[in-house]
């Protein structure tokens, strides 16, 4: 194995040192990526630390695949999440995973907290600290970026990881952005950040990393670029990007729409993929290492209030989730409308998708009555309505007063202190992605270690249930989730991308590895999957979480999905068993 | 007649680096150490990237200003021999370009010798070999 690869940077904010930790034993057991950060999470937080606390470490790592194979583009970050206060995961692209393997590491870890404001830089390997107070409380994390981008060397092949004012401010769900447009997304790491007077991240690296097997790594490196560059994942991802989602999940009425009271609108939304893609498409994307491109750019070309003729351009990335969180789920009507609203969450620095949820139980809750002007600062929000909503975005992140500080934290803490608990839709905690399309995906909501769509993909179960009218008993359900969950762990600790999932099989993957001399085999590559993901859940376990109890948003059942409503009793059934698959046959790892 | 590699459609580029990290395996290794190509942003991913990569120079200025004579004139762009090189980064501030890359490894520099292999990688046709002469 690389020996960069094994080589994790350590820094203590408090004490403003940095030193460098040879940890083979961690690589060699767990490859990288996830597997090496649940492992470092479960050595370095303390049981029931605050994750707010100077405590809570920030643990950044890359596998061994990363930058050297197609789509081998993702960086992992692990910590205690302020958001459900378990498990903190988040994966980026952008060129973070780049950066910091060439710098020469396989992770980084970060704790301690500053006492004033700073941003870190790692340079030829060398981490310094740099005053970051006159950066600290910039109105948009867009600006960050760009002062940065100036004062700092090694453009060209650096991450510039940062936090906005929902960071600096410790709103539960804020995020850290990466290169603009590119995000730890989910979780809360921007609070993490903040809460250690950490304003941004600077890594840049332009090292070697040795090849064992050259003219094997050469071969097999053409194969994958060929079955990338050639599989419909290209055309899938890079003509319309995920957003390519929202027509298909509007069609067959599994499209969350105003707060789930409903699953599509009588006509394709204006903010479809087709729709986007003709109308405001600027430019594509891509993370470092992969060939897709499926990040999208739409151009929003909008009037001066006061002056005539003159326009304002942003550029605004868009996906399916910050799509329907921001779109759907909110009503919305107009494409602008939506950009709108997706560039102010980015300019702040929050999670889309929780933003979106937030909102909508909010507006729900207006309009039962369970909340007024009173508790809103005189704002009326309504489905289809920008205004309100922007200057709600803006109030959360700068946490203005108890009700927008109640919202910073998520439906859970909302409506447990306003009510309407019943269509607040979290699972765990974290709120309810942009599918709902049966028994999978809620499954995969409340199971998931992240509580993301992306953990195993029921909402893909659903659909290919649907086209063969099959349908799975709740054991056969979880079993196949467990399954694709823990398959997924391996991609997490190379890390590829999960849009490559269909490309790199076990049996590719041992390949990979062989040409960079690991050793492992597609039966090792199997168990180690089981293995990470039984180690996060112990983690959860470790910090309080249930999943035999978790509470399922009432509104989640009401409402149907394309494969009817969803009983409540599969569910439970459907979590025993996972809960069963989770602990092992012995007990928790 | 022999080729060059040349950019163009820059308008294209997404700066996924697959470029720049093929250039690297011509010697067997990866990463970006001794990649003779780079991808940067104008000011930001939202105004799209350049492509600094030798242009095959003519006349070129970097092999003129070499004081030891370590970089010639090739039949398409120049050659560095390492072995005479000192080192000294002149031929980093003679090329307009900016396409003298350095190896901070060996500090040496690299450029381009127009193999095209990074051409072969990229996905969105933005770079390509041409013939000398036609553009
Ligand atoms: S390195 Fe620069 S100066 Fe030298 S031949 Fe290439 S483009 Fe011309
Ligand atoms: S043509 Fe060859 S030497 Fe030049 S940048 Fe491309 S791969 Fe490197
Ligand atoms: S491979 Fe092509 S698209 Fe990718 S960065 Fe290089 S020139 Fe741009």
């Amino acid at each position: 194995m690389d020996k960069g690869l094994t080589r994790v940077l350590r820094i203590d904010l408090t004490k403003k040192r940095s030193w460098v930790e040879e940890r083979p034993d961690l690589f060699e057991k767990a490859l990288g990526g996830a597997g090496v950060a649940i492992e470092l999470l479960h050595e370095l937080c303390p049981k029931g630390a605050d994750p707010l606390s100077p405590e809570n470490p920030i643990i950044l790592a890359v596998g061994p695949l990363n930058p050297l194979f197609p789509l081998a583009s993702k960086a992992v970050a692990m910590f205690k999440s302020p958001h459900t206060g378990n498990l903190g995961e988040s994966h980026c692209g952008g060129r973070a995973a780049l950066a910091l393997r060439l710098a020469g590491f396989g992770a980084l870890v970060i704790q301690g907290r500053s006492e004033v404001p700073v941003y870190l830089t790692v340079h030829r390997g060398r981490v310094q600290f740099r005053d970051a107070r006159a950066l600290w409380g910039l109105s948009s994390s867009l600006t960050v970026g760009r002062v940065l981008r100036e004062i700092e060397p090694g453009s060209g092949a650096r991450t510039i990881l940062r936090i906005g004012r929902a960071g600096e401010r410790l709103v539960t769900y804020a995020t850290v952005i990466a290169e603009t447009y590119r995000h730890f997304g989910r979780l809360g790491l921007g609070a993490v950040f903040g809460s250690k007077n950490l304003k941004a991240l600077v890594i840049s690296g332009t090292g070697t990393i040795p090849i064992p097997d050259p003219p094997r790594y050469q071969k097999l490196y053409r194969d994958l670029w060929e079955r990338a560059t050639r599989s419909d994942l290209m055309r899938k991802y890079h003509d319309l990007g995920t957003a390519q989602n929202i027509r298909p999940l509007n069609h067959i009425g599994a499209l969350p729409v105003r707060n789930l009271l409903a699953t599509a609108y009588d006509q394709e939304p204006a903010f479809s993929g087709e729709r986007l893609a003709e109308g405001f498409l600027g430019r594509r994307l891509a993370c470092s290492a992969c060939p897709v491109a499926c990040i999208h750019l739409a151009i929003l070309r909008e009037p001066h209030p006061h002056e005539p003729y003159f326009y304002k351009t942003t550029f605004v990335s868009y996906d399916h989730e910050p799509l329907y969180a921001l779109g759907s789920m909110l009503g919305m009507k107009r494409a602008e409308d939506v950009l709108k609203l997706i560039d102010a969450v980015e300019v702040w620095g929050m999670d889309a998708i929780t933003t979106g949820v937030v909102l909508a139980w909010a507006t729900e809750a207006f309009s039962r009555g369970l909340i007024s002007e009173r508790e809103t600062g005189g704002l009326r929000p309504a489905w289809g309505q920008p205004e309100p909503y922007l200057e709600m975005i803006r109030r959360i992140a700068n946490r203005e007063g108890e009700f927008y500080t109640a919202l910073g934290q998520g439906v859970r803490v909302a409506s447990a202190r306003y009510g309407g608990e019943e269509f607040a839709l979290h699972f765990g905690g974290n709120e309810m992605p942009g599918y709902h399309t049966g028994p999978g995906a809620l499954l995969t909501y409340l199971s998931g270690a992240r509580h993301s769509h992306l953990d195993s993909a029921g909402y893909a179960v659903d659909q290919e249930c649907l086209q063969r009218g099959a349908s799975l008993s709740p054991e056969e359900l979880a079993q196949r989730l467990f399954a694709e969950e823990a398959r997924r762990q391996v991609l997490s600790s190379l890390v590829v991308c999960f849009f490559a999932r269909g490309i790199y099989d076990s049996e590719t993957i041992r390949a990979a590895l062989a040409t960079l001399g690991v050793e492992r085999s597609t039966q090792d590559l199997q168990t180690l999957g089981v293995q990470i993901l039984r180690r996060k859940h112990a983690f959860k376990q470790r910090e309080g979480f249930e999943l035999a109890t978790l509470p399922i948003p009432k509104r989640a059942l009401q409402t149907p999905t394309p494969r009817g409503t969803v009983e409540e009793a599969f569910l439970r059934r459907a979590l025993g068993e996972m809960q069963r698959l989770l602990e092992g046959e012995h007990g928790m790892a | 007649m022999p080729k060059r590699l040349a950019v163009v459609d820059p308008g294209r580029c997404v700066d996924c680096l697959l470029c720049a990290l093929a250039c690297s395996r011509r010697f067997g290794e990866g990463g970006l150490a001794r990649s003779a190509i780079a991808v940067r942003s104008v000011g930001g991913v939202e105004h799209g990237f350049v492509v600094i990569v030798c242009r095959a120079c003519p006349d070129p200025p970097c092999a003129a200003s070499c004081p030891v004579g370590a970089i010639t004139k090739a039949p398409v762009g120049v050659r560095v021999q390492p072995d005479r090189c000192i080192g000294c980064r002149t031929c980093v501030l003679a090329c307009p370009f900016g396409a003298v890359h350095w190896d901070e490894e060996s500090n040496k520099p690299v450029i381009c010798v127009h193999c095209g292999l990074c051409a072969s990688f990229c996905p969105h046709g933005v770079i390509a070999l041409e013939e000398v002469g036609s553009g």
